[in-house]
């Protein structure tokens, strides 16, 4: 099924390509940087399908400057050294006006030098843990201070959790994380002793010491609860486990960063009933802007049963951004769209307006769900405004003192305030 | 903690509430407070839920159970406050909570769930173990009771202060004077706080535990406390000898737990690799598809979910065995004698397998359902407790063990094998079908594999990789424990397993794996053929 849809899907791009060979250069060329084989292609097919439909809703309402869009879609195979070559041929071979591409950090810094040498733009869809700010880039997944931070905020003010447990998968984005989360924690006043950290390996399955662990640390009398940054396939066995082992979500909450509607669907969700999520939107959110995209979705993918998720709300506002940067600045030339895109205003499929901040990272709402029985969240808690995405954290020492403003006169995505000085580092 | 406040709040109002808050106590005032849960924001919702429990209507139960799980809903046309259930019919059966009046059934658009967060739920479930301390189920009774042992509010300690006396079970009532005296310990005198923490030591609680440390730490360095601190140190030692006994019988479990599933990776492999001599890499994809064969049955029979493993057993090994007769015929017994063309013959077989299960399945992981038996826990005692499905799956292992045992050392089959692993001409010059008899082995050994997908069905995630997390493990077992050797498989497992789970607390899984693995190449340097090497000729 998953095959046809792809043979379908490539010849459809094939024949467009084709068909819009005569007149290709009229059109504005849109470059979709997802790997659509390997590992990652599990969570990377659904954004280029987002971007495709979104090139057809805007080809459909005319284009953008009365040109029409067109798709270069290329597969860098979850393989990180593939995405800087993928991105090579798409800015100069197929000279695309912008890509949309990345989810792992990994895959990210890979195509960065690339953005930066060509000159090229970037829109990056996905929570990360931050410490970057390119000029060639725009962010519009949630920074830690858009996710993680709140997140702690929630589980201190309104589980009243005195006790933390870091549980993350061994790999950059919950290592840099946790360092935050820790050093966060202990501005807040929690002692050392009440943290724990532990890492485990991609794909961990035998969850039994963890979970014994985590049950002996959180029985000690003090509300105690886990701040989950493990990866993909882990999860339902550690939820599993969680659930075997008899510790209820009242006893000791999980609030994990990597889980969301896609990640649960499918899956027998009733373990994990009551736990929780942070994200800047779920699909249960209960708007007109949201209700229309996600019947949107599911004509154009053609199955009822497909949810959407929070890097789908980031593809769809990062887009439709671009789109209006583009108009303002009438031209699609990346130095001019570059500084258009700043202040650009977009509302949120959650209520509300995103707007793109001069540190190329988004203005949007933090929401806190909770797991019910059918995968999806249940929001038991927003904040009261959209938070500003910090590119460089306040709680890590390194770049505290750090800020990034691509706005004249200070042009710079690392500018220290202290000394007053560009470290001159591009990324 | 700071769950106590509002009940200690009600606790207050409650004993007013006949002269000053009449209006609280009205039973009348329900369908009121019923109409606004609706609209209350989530934050408002503890206080409207003390005033539903004031009311000490009957209908508190009908209220609060369903808001509990999850199954209080409201009519979205007039606001109708009901429980709701869902039907074979994906409608949802309603019932009115005040009245109990039927509804008729209805889709899921035209009813909203009243939420609820986990601290209402802690409160709820804290008010409703109050309530269940007067149940005529002593087991209800126990629940209620722990609880409230782990999180004391005066209201309840006050019931169980009256109720102990007519308590007639034992378990709750000894349960009962626990709580009292965890309760005498921070509220009583001088006097009473020592006899409490005499009769407290050797409690395996985890409440009692932090109120002795918590009273112990609230305590000066005075001579008239020195005799109060001596007993409660020694408490608190007391009970931490026995946590750290329990500590390594639970790490002793969770050892053999992963032993019980390296051997069943690995058990299939002693057959095709130790017997035959055949590397077999594609072993991972026939635990992957008795995997998946459990999902297909789940399935097909959605109704029989509690017996859907034991189906599953017969018609892995049957899927799994006769893939793996397939794959002989096809094209291991033309590669005889060419290990390397073996290894990666069945490497693409492997891949192949994967491919095929992605496009008939999909990529994505697929759900399989855990049976009621095989979720929860065994509590041997508050300190100590062990999964059903670890607790079943190493039962299972060994199950499968000894009849392989059986098999090989009892039948004629099994004969016939060892025949001809130790000498196939001579076998063969005695009449025994050599071809045919590794057309079996070989889907004996794939259809124990099978067998193995059902178990870690329960334990991992069942998608197209499933195999490949496995296949290092099995063979790095069968090579630890001496090729050819079930008793070595068994013993390299349980070995491998409970060594990885008592390192991993101080060093971390990564480490561990780590420590296992370099300790594994030590020793086979030391002894290349494994722990229990076979001896004779056809050790060569």
């Amino acid at each position: 099924m998953k095959l046809k849809k792809l043979i379908v899907a490539s010849s459809i791009v094939a024949t467009s390509l084709m068909t819009n060979f005569a007149y290709a250069a009229d059109n504005i060329k849109v470059g979709v940087l997802h790997s659509l084989s390997g590992t990652m292609a599990i969570s990377e097919t659904t954004l280029k399908d987002t971007v495709l439909m979104m090139i057809e809703d805007q080809n459909a309402k005319g284009g953008v400057l009365g040109r029409k869009l067109e798709a270069v879609v290329v597969d860098p195979a979850s393989n990180w050294p593939l995405f800087a070559e993928k991105g090579r041929e798409l800015l100069a071979k197929d000279k695309v006006d912008v890509i949309f591409g990345g989810w792992t950090s990994v895959s990210r810094k890979s195509v960065l030098p690339v953005l930066e040498e060509l000159n090229g733009l970037m829109f990056y869809p996905v929570q990360y843990e931050g410490e970057e700010s390119s000029r060639n880039v725009f962010y519009t997944g949630a920074a830690p201070n858009q996710q993680a931070i709140p997140a702690v905020d929630y589980l201190m003010d309104d589980i009243g959790a005195e006790r933390f447990v870091l549980l993350g998968t061994d790999y950059v984005y919950p290592r840099t994380t946790n360092k935050i989360l820790e050093a966060y924690l202990m501005s807040k006043g929690v002692k050392k002793e009440d943290i724990m950290i532990n890492y485990t390996p991609f794909g961990h399955s035998d969850w039994q010491n963890i979970v014994a662990e985590v049950k002996r640390f959180g029985s000690e009398g003090k509300q105690t609860a886990v701040i989950s940054t493990v990866n993909g396939d882990a999860n339902i066995p550690f939820y599993k486990e969680l659930g075997n082992q008899g510790i209820s979500a009242e006893d000791i909450p999980v609030i994990a960063f990597s889980v969301g509607e896609e990640e649960l669907s499918g899956f027998d969700a009733k373990p994990l009933v009551g736990h929780l999520a942070a994200w800047n939107y779920f699909q249960s959110v209960d708007t007109k802007e949201n209700k229309a995209f996600i019947a949107q979705w599911k004509k154009y993918i053609g199955n009822d049963k497909r949810v959407t998720n929070d890097p789908m709300e980031a593809t769809y506002l990062g887009f439709k951004m671009w789109v209006k940067a583009v108009e303002k600045a009438g031209t699609t030339d990346v130095d001019a769209v570059e500084q258009a895109m700043i202040g650009i205003a977009v509302p949120n499929l959650t209520g509300g307006i995103a707007v793109m901040n001069s540190n190329h990272h988004l203005s949007k709402p933090v929401l806190i769900g909770e797991i019910q029985e059918d995968g999806q969240f249940e929001v038991v808690w927003e904040t009261p405004d959209t938070v500003i995405g910090d590119a460089w954290s306040d709680f890590l020492p390194s770049s505290k003192n750090l800020v990034s403003d691509w706005t004249a006169p200070i042009s710079c995505g690392n500018f220290d305030v202290t000394t007053a000085k560009c470290s001159g580092q591009k990324f | 903690m700071l769950r106590l406040l509002p009940l200690l709040f009600l606790y207050v109002m409650s004993f007013n509430a006949s002269a000053a808050v009449s209006e609280i106590q009205d039973k009348s005032a329900l369908p009121a407070l019923i109409e606004q849960l609706p609209t209350t924001k989530l934050n408002r919702m503890a206080p409207l839920i003390d005033k539903i429990v004031a009311t000490s209507a009957p209908q508190t139960r009908a209220i609060l159970d369903p808001l509990l799980t999850g199954d209080l809903y409201y009519l979205k046309s007039n606001k109708q406050v009901v429980s709701a259930y869902r039907n074979k019919q994906d409608q949802y059966e309603l019932t009115d909570v005040f009245t109990a009046e039927t509804l008729p059934a209805v889709d899921k658009s035209a009813i909203k769930k009243v939420r609820t967060n986990n601290r209402l739920r802690g409160k709820i479930r804290d008010i409703l173990a109050n309530l269940d301390l007067r149940s005529d189920d002593a087991s209800i009774r126990i629940t209620a009771l722990n609880q409230l042992l782990n999180n004391p509010n005066e209201i309840g300690i006050a019931s169980v202060n009256k109720l102990i006396k007519e308590e007639k079970d034992e378990d709750a009532r000894e349960l009962m004077s626990v709580i009292l005296l965890v309760d005498q310990l921070e509220t009583g005198n001088k006097a009473e706080k020592l006899t409490a923490a005499q009769q407290l030591s050797g409690r395996l609680e985890p409440t009692v535990k932090n109120a002795l440390v918590k009273q112990l730490s609230s305590l000066s360095e005075q001579p008239e406390t020195a005799e109060l601190r001596k007993v409660l140190t020694k408490a608190i030692d007391d009970i931490e000898q026995t946590a750290s006994v329990y500590g390594m019988v639970e790490n002793l479990f969770f050892g053999l737990s992963l032993g019980s599933v390296l051997l069943l990776a690995a058990i299939g492999l002693t057959i095709t690799f130790g017997v035959m001599g055949v590397i077999n890499m594609a072993h991972g994809e026939m635990m992957m598809l008795g995997a998946y064969t459990t999902y297909v049955i789940q399935q097909t029979f959605p109704n029989l979910i509690e017996y859907s493993l034991l189906m599953a057993v017969p018609a892995a090994f049957l899927v799994s065995g006769f893939v793996g007769v397939l794959i002989e015929r096809g094209v291991i017994r033309f590669l005889k004698g060419r290990p390397l063309e073996t290894l990666l013959a069945t490497f693409g077989i492997s891949l192949i397998l994967q491919q095929l299960v992605r496009t008939v399945f999909s990529p994505l992981n697929r759900q399989v359902e855990a049976p009621q038996w095989m979720s929860g826990s065994l509590e041997i005692n508050p300190m100590l407790s062990l999964t059903y499905n670890r607790l079943y799956i190493i039962l299972f292992a060994l199950g499968v063990f000894f009849t392989l045992l059986m098999i090989l050392k009892k039948s004629s089959l099994g004969l016939h094998v060892r025949a001809v692993s130790q000498n196939r001409d001579m076998a063969r010059a005695l009449s025994i079908k050599s071809s045919w008899v590794d057309a079996i082995t070989f889907g004996l050994g794939s259809g124990i594999a099978g067998v193995a997908g059902v178990a870690l069905s329960q334990l991992t995630n069942v998608g197209p990789n499933l195999g490949q997390a496995y296949i290092i493990d099995s063979f790095l077992v069968v090579v630890f424990g001496g090729v050819g050797n079930l008793w070595g498989t068994l013993v390299a497992a349980m070995t491998m397993g409970t060594f990885n789970k008592l390192l991993e607390p101080s060093m971390g899984p990564v480490l561990a794996n780590i420590i296992v693995l370099v300790s594994l190449v030590l020793f086979i340097q030391k002894r290349p053929k494994g722990l229990f090497p076979q001896k004779g000729r056809s050790a060569e």
